[in-house]
């Protein structure tokens, strides 16, 4: 039987602060199968950011087992973790990082520098072009970070993380910094690169309405699986054509 | 990460912040440009040093009349008349490792062609030697004075390069007159330019005749007052003033030994100028000459010698080290600023990494690894310094032209200047660049994408 993409077991993360051990991750074990849409919600300091960064290769924890893409992570050493992020894992973030006075295109063909396997200049610049005519900026590529909205910035970031065709995108709190239609608009995008790429997406996030557009809800509480739900998701897709009702009032 | 990729990112980021980046560099520049100019500077002072120590003739020596300050009595050089043209032959002759010996007696007067005068640095009076001695071989024009116009006092001469101009005006002045205290001398010949010496002395501003015409026909030479003494004997001496050669000479008569006034015993020349046969038997001519002339001199063991010998080449020698010394010291404050100026490179760097920490944290989650990091922020410091060496070497090389061409001060383009520039910016950029790309690579991923 093939392993999930995603299998934990029993992972534990302890932080010490001066002499005190701070358990953040109490045990934690889950599967997500490839092409899931996952949703990492629980209250604040639950350890949600600390799971993501322990599943994102970015943290390692201190004791279980974490295989990713039939790779067990918590025996690769620093470098190997790097190569893990840079082939099987795409990030965005809650505040988009994208480079200051760095080009659209420039940005999402980034991480393909840090690509072992000899990538073409003219192969980059191609599935970057293609990644951002995906996320509907075809006509933005030259614009730097200060010369697009915050919804472009994200939609730029998510062209980024899967610029290396990973097989898993994690984002973290990914429409924090969005009102409520730049929102839909990128709930929109990830559900595109979900369904059309076959891309597994985890996102951790506060929003209900986020969440409602998963089709898995895992809640933790205090460092353990509160609840783990499949659920129907919402659509964001056809909300996001329609124009938002404050300005069809307005 | 592969080279040109890493070099592309730093291009990129140094574009990204051209300011800074110019004035974080402007240190190095400014090092750089100092350095090169100093050496293009240096090795032009040394270049004309040199050019002027094979110009003053290779490997000479002087051997002066009177001892050097010796026991706390010095009659000073030249206060006593010791020196004869017979020990400048028998040094020739005795001493193997002297290739060549003139005899010098100088004069210090006005020369005049027709209506023009004009007093030249030196009058110098030698034989044929003279030429071979300071390496002087190819005439302008005309010929040397021969050996026999040495012993006929004949009065002729050869004219350097400054007297043609002065005197002249550029004409040919082969076959004119001219007079030295109303001895007229016909000019035979034209010496090649030779330019300024080491102490800064007109070389060309030269009147060349035979040694016992300016000795014995013009007044104001140190010879000149000697005749006075004994005009009388001078027909019976002549044959020891001029040993070796007497069948040559014309039996005199009376009323020509009248008309010509000989010596009597001060057949001395003012000094003798020698050259070694090579630079390393300096040391062994001197040897020779000494053990000869005290001989000669019959100095007994232990008395001091009644002439000094003084190794030109040494003189110059001590002149160029000096400068060599000055270039050095300039030198060594320029890589100091070049220092400060690394320092600079590194404070900048370092807030360069603070501020662009949550750059790294990204880098790194989109699978930099610490040594792609390292790498990428050493490339840029390596590449601003070089850059700022580029930028430095042009400013420095400009510099040099604009001293060469305001203060006519020889300066000369050096390879090894602009090679060790190179290396010495690159190297910079790499010390300092280290420390600041070495912290940034030691980031944790997570902290850096969390740094506000
Ligand atoms: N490096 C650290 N050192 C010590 N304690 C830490 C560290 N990182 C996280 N913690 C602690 O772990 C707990 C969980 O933090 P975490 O960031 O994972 O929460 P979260 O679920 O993402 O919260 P939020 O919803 O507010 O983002 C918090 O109590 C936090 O103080
Ligand atoms: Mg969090």
């Amino acid at each position: 039987m093939p392993r999930p993409l995603i299998q934990l077991e029993d992972i534990r993360r302890t932080f010490h602060v001066g002499d005190i051990d701070v358990p953040v991750l109490r045990g934690i074990t889950l599967c997500i199968e490839r092409g899931e849409m996952v949703a990492l919600t629980g209250p604040s300091g639950s350890g949600k950011t600390t799971l993501m960064n322990t599943l994102g290769c970015l943290d390692r924890p201190t004791s279980g087992s974490y295989w990713l893409d039939d790779e067990e992570i918590t025996r690769l050493t620093k470098d190997g973790r790097a190569r893990v992020r840079n082939r099987k894992i795409g990030f965005v973030f809650q505040s988009f990082n994208l480079l200051p006075r760095t080009t659209a295109l420039e940005q999402v063909m980034m991480p393909l520098s840090y690509t072992a396997s000899g990538i073409t200049d003219r192969e980059a610049r191609r599935r970057a072009e293609d990644l951002l005519v995906m996320v509907g900026l075809s006509e933005r590529m030259d614009h730097t970070p200060s010369q697009l909205s915050g919804g472009q910035q994200q939609r730029v970031a998510i062209a980024r993380a899967l610029v290396n065709r990973p097989p898993v995108l994690f984002a973290d709190e990914p429409t924090g910094n969005l009102d409520s239609r730049t929102t839909l608009e990128v709930l929109a995008m990830l559900q595109r690169v979900n369904a059309e790429e076959g891309i597994t997406i985890i996102v951790v996030t506060h929003d209900p309405v986020v969440a409602g557009h998963t089709r898995r809800n895992i809640r933790l509480r205090d460092g353990l699986v509160e609840s783990d739900t499949a659920q129907t998701p919402l659509l964001a897709g056809v909300a996001a054509a329609a124009p938002a009702p404050e300005e069809a009032a307005a | 990460m592969t080279f040109a990729k890493t070099l592309r990112t730093a291009l990129r980021a140094l574009r990204r912040n051209i300011t800074r980046s110019a004035l974080t560099v402007l240190g190095i520049v400014i090092g750089i440009a100092a350095v090169i100019a100093m050496m293009e500077i240096g090795k032009g002072s040394s270049g004309a040093i040199a050019k002027t120590i094979s110009s003053m003739g290779a490997n000479n020596l002087l051997v002066l009349p009177g001892a050097a300050a010796s026991g706390g009595v010095s009659f000073g050089g030249g206060s006593t008349l010791t020196l004869t043209a017979e020990d400048c032959d028998a040094i020739l002759r005795e001493c193997p490792a002297v290739k060549a010996a003139a005899p010098l007696v100088r004069a210090r007067t006005q020369v005049i062609y027709k209506e023009r005068n004009w007093v030249p640095q030196s009058i110098v009076g030698s034989t044929p030697a003279y030429l071979e001695v300071r390496d002087w071989s190819n005439l302008t024009e005309g010929e040397m004075f021969s050996a026999a116009d040495v012993r006929n006092a004949s009065r002729v001469c050869l004219v350097g390069q400054t007297i043609v101009r002065e005197l002249f005006q550029g004409r040919s002045p082969v076959g004119e007159e001219i007079r030295l205290q109303s001895v007229g001398f016909r000019v035979v010949g034209v010496l090649s330019q030779k330019g300024a010496n080491a102490f800064g002395q007109d070389q060309d501003d030269l009147v060349l005749a035979p040694w016992t015409t300016i000795k014995y026909r013009v007044s104001g030479s140190s010879g000149s007052g000697a005749a006075a003494g004994g005009s009388a004997s001078a027909s019976s001496t002549s044959n020891s003033v001029f040993p070796g050669a007497p069948s040559v000479f014309p039996a005199t008569s009376a009323a020509q030994a009248l008309d010509k006034p000989m010596p009597v015993r001060f057949a001395n020349v003012d000094q003798i100028l020698v050259a070694a046969a090579s630079s390393p038997e300096i040391r062994s001519a001197m040897a020779q000459i000494t053990d000869l002339l005290r001989e000669r001199h019959r100095a007994r063991p232990g008395e001091p010698e009644d002439f000094s010998l003084r190794d030109m080449t040494e003189t110059a020698n001590a002149l160029s080290s000096t400068t060599t010394m000055m270039t050095n010291l300039l030198l060594a404050v320029a890589l100091i600023s070049l220092v400060v100026g690394g320092v600079g490179i590194m404070n900048i760097m370092l807030v360069s990494v603070t501020e662009r920490t949550r750059e790294i944290g990204l880098r790194m989650a989109v699978g930099a690894r610490a040594r792609d990091i390292l790498l990428q922020f050493l490339t840029e410091a390596t590449v601003l310094c070089l850059l700022g060496g580029l930028l430095g070497l042009s400013l420095g090389r400009g510099a040099a032209i604009i001293v060469k061409q305001l203060l006519r001060w020889p300066v000369e383009a050096s390879l090894e200047a602009v090679i060790a520039s190179i290396a010495v910016s690159a190297a910079v950029g790499i010390v300092f660049g280290f420390y600041p790309a070495w912290k940034a690579s030691r980031l944790d991923p997570i902290e850096a994408l969390r740094y506000e």
